[in-house]
């Protein structure tokens, strides 16, 4: 044996026994998936210790309230034009992806019952969050990421100024607030958006539609819709805030961390709108 | 007095710091020396507690800052000024509200006081009249006096100094180290300065040491420093490509 692989080099006797095959092919994935199970418990611990450093500093929200503003200002008052496109467009399309599947069956005058529902309890809140973890996450994990990997972060701490305080509560704040009140823009708009294709289409007059609207509209269902926001807004800011603070790396790893709080919410988003519809309804 | 007493710290498998131990004395302007990547900015950091030991601790007047609780430790902090490297000012906010920021943060002054403040500070550092800038409008050097207008705003007991002169043309350069040597004297502040430009080191230094190797290997004055018979201490202080500090070649 040892002689037939001493014909194939220099390679030595041990590669080949089953005692280092074990060893290196069955331990390494499991120390893998070992390390990486011990990653995401740290990271999520780490998450939670930030939200639990911000919640504290909600006592002293009066003398932050300016941070406070100039976040919603940018968090919520900014996104409004992109959220309305959205919302339009989102209400269009569910009117007629609704109507499709209405035809023949069920009559038209139920269409704005329909696409109401749909845009209050998962298109309103759902799409809203998205645009925010694209527009407002990955802005805010960029921009703190560069100022960790610029040394301002540092700077702040050298001044005696909290990072968590100054940068994350308004942010993370302004996230569950804000993220609800888009919503509530998106629904609307939405509605306006579903009607007009209605009527464009279908010729469907406004009392017909919105008659249907409000026969079934229910303001649980627009509450549980603001609940989900509500979430969304806030994981969206916490993962902003949290992969920015966890930047390392230069312009290299400031792009990174913009494409993982991207994907990171928009997958929690997805998958927290699961969790929390099994809740809900 | 900030005493550093047996500090150790690593990054991962690589070994920084090896067991640092010095005193640095209340008005004295002590220069950190040593080769790039020796543990010079590591070594300042963990002054402010923005780097936490693996082992051993700092105290700043006989408080022990790797264990006070936040509050103290920001109370601690107030009393330092740092000059970052690459001056670490934040690119959303003009200069005068960079310069301003502690003292909104940390004081009850009135707007008027503070812009005056703000003033003098950056007629200390002969800026004036630039408060409305923003930070990518300054060249290396302004942006760098800039730091050093923050640093001291809050009028401190001790001034972190890192890499003030590097990257820096030879008037800048010397311009900042006046400076360093004007607010030491004017104010009286205990300063400590990590660089590894060695005009600057005789000119400002009332006591040099050198890092090497994770570990202090020299403690002195300028003119020690220059008469060393340490190889190391030699090689670095006379720039010489040969000796017993050889770059290492990196593994890729």
């Amino acid at each position: 044996m040892r002689k037939h692989f001493k014909l194939f080099g220099d390679a030595p006797f041990f590669l080949f026994t089953k005692k280092y095959f074990i060893s290196i092919w069955m331990i390494k994935p499991i120390t893998f998936i070992g390390q990486r199970t011990i990653l995401f418990f740290e990271n999520t611990g780490a998450v939670f210790i930030m939200l639990g450093r911000t919640l504290r500093y909600l006592a002293h929200l009066w003398s932050n309230r300016q941070l406070v503003a100039d976040q919603m200002m940018e968090l919520g008052v900014r996104s409004i034009p992109l959220v309305l496109f959205v919302g339009v467009f989102a209400g269009a399309v569910a009117s007629v992806q609704t109507a499709y599947q209405l035809e023949g069956y069920i009559s038209y005058n139920y269409l704005g019952a329909a696409t109401s529902v749909a845009i209050f309890i998962e298109l309103g809140p759902v799409l809203t969050a998205l645009v925010a973890a694209g527009r407002v996450g990955a802005s805010m994990a960029a921009e703190i990421g560069t100022m960790k990997v610029t040394e301002q972060i540092d700077a702040l701490e050298s001044l005696a100024i909290d990072p968590i305080r100054y940068l994350a509560m308004p942010r993370i704040l302004s996230g569950f607030v804000m993220i609800p009140v888009l919503t509530i823009f998106a629904d609307l708009i939405g509605v306006l958006g579903a009607y007009a294709v209605a009527y464009i289409n279908l010729n469907l007059p406004p009392e017909i539609f919105f008659g249907s609207v409000k026969e079934f509209f229910s303001l649980l269902n627009v509450f549980s819709g603001l609940i989900k926001a509500f979430f969304f807004g806030g994981i969206t800011a916490i993962i902003g805030c949290y992969v920015g603070f966890s930047t390392t790396g230069g312009a290299e790893g400031v792009g990174q961390a913009t494409i993982k709080a991207f994907v990171l919410s928009s997958a929690l988003i997805l998958l927290n709108d699961y969790l929390l519809s099994m809740i809900l309804f | 007095m900030i005493s550093i007493k047996n500090l150790h710290k690593n990054f991962d498998s690589k070994v920084v710091l090896r067991g640092v131990d010095l005193d640095i004395y209340d008005g004295e302007r002590l220069v950190v020396v040593g080769r790039s990547g020796c543990g010079k900015s590591v070594l300042l950091k963990h002054i402010l507690n923005l780097m936490q030991p693996d082992e051993g601790y700092i105290l700043v007047d006989n408080i022990a800052i790797k264990k006070v609780q936040q509050k103290d430790l920001f109370f601690l902090r107030k009393q330092f000024g740092f000059l970052f490297q690459g001056a670490a000012l934040f690119d959303s906010m003009t200069v005068e509200e960079n310069i301003a920021l502690p003292l909104y943060e940390h004081t009850d002054m009135q707007s008027e006081q503070i812009n005056a403040k703000v003033a003098e500070k950056l007629d200390m550092v002969g800026l004036p009249g630039i408060q409305k800038l923003k930070p990518a409008e300054l060249s290396g050097g302004m942006k760098k006096r800039v730091g050093l207008a923050r640093a001291i705003i809050m009028d401190p007991k001790y001034i972190l100094y890192d890499e003030p002169t590097t990257g820096l043309d030879p008037i800048m350069a010397a311009n900042i180290d006046k400076l360093i040597i004007e607010l030491s004297n004017k104010l009286n502040v205990t300063s400590i300065v990590v660089t590894h430009d060695l005009q600057s080191v005789s000119k400002i230094a009332d006591r040099v040491v050198m890092l090497h190797r994770g570990q202090i290997i020299f403690s002195g004055n300028v003119e020690d420093l220059k008469k060393s018979k340490n190889e190391v201490v030699y090689q670095f202080v006379h720039a010489e490509a040969e000796g017993p500090i050889q770059p290492k070649p990196r593994k890729y």
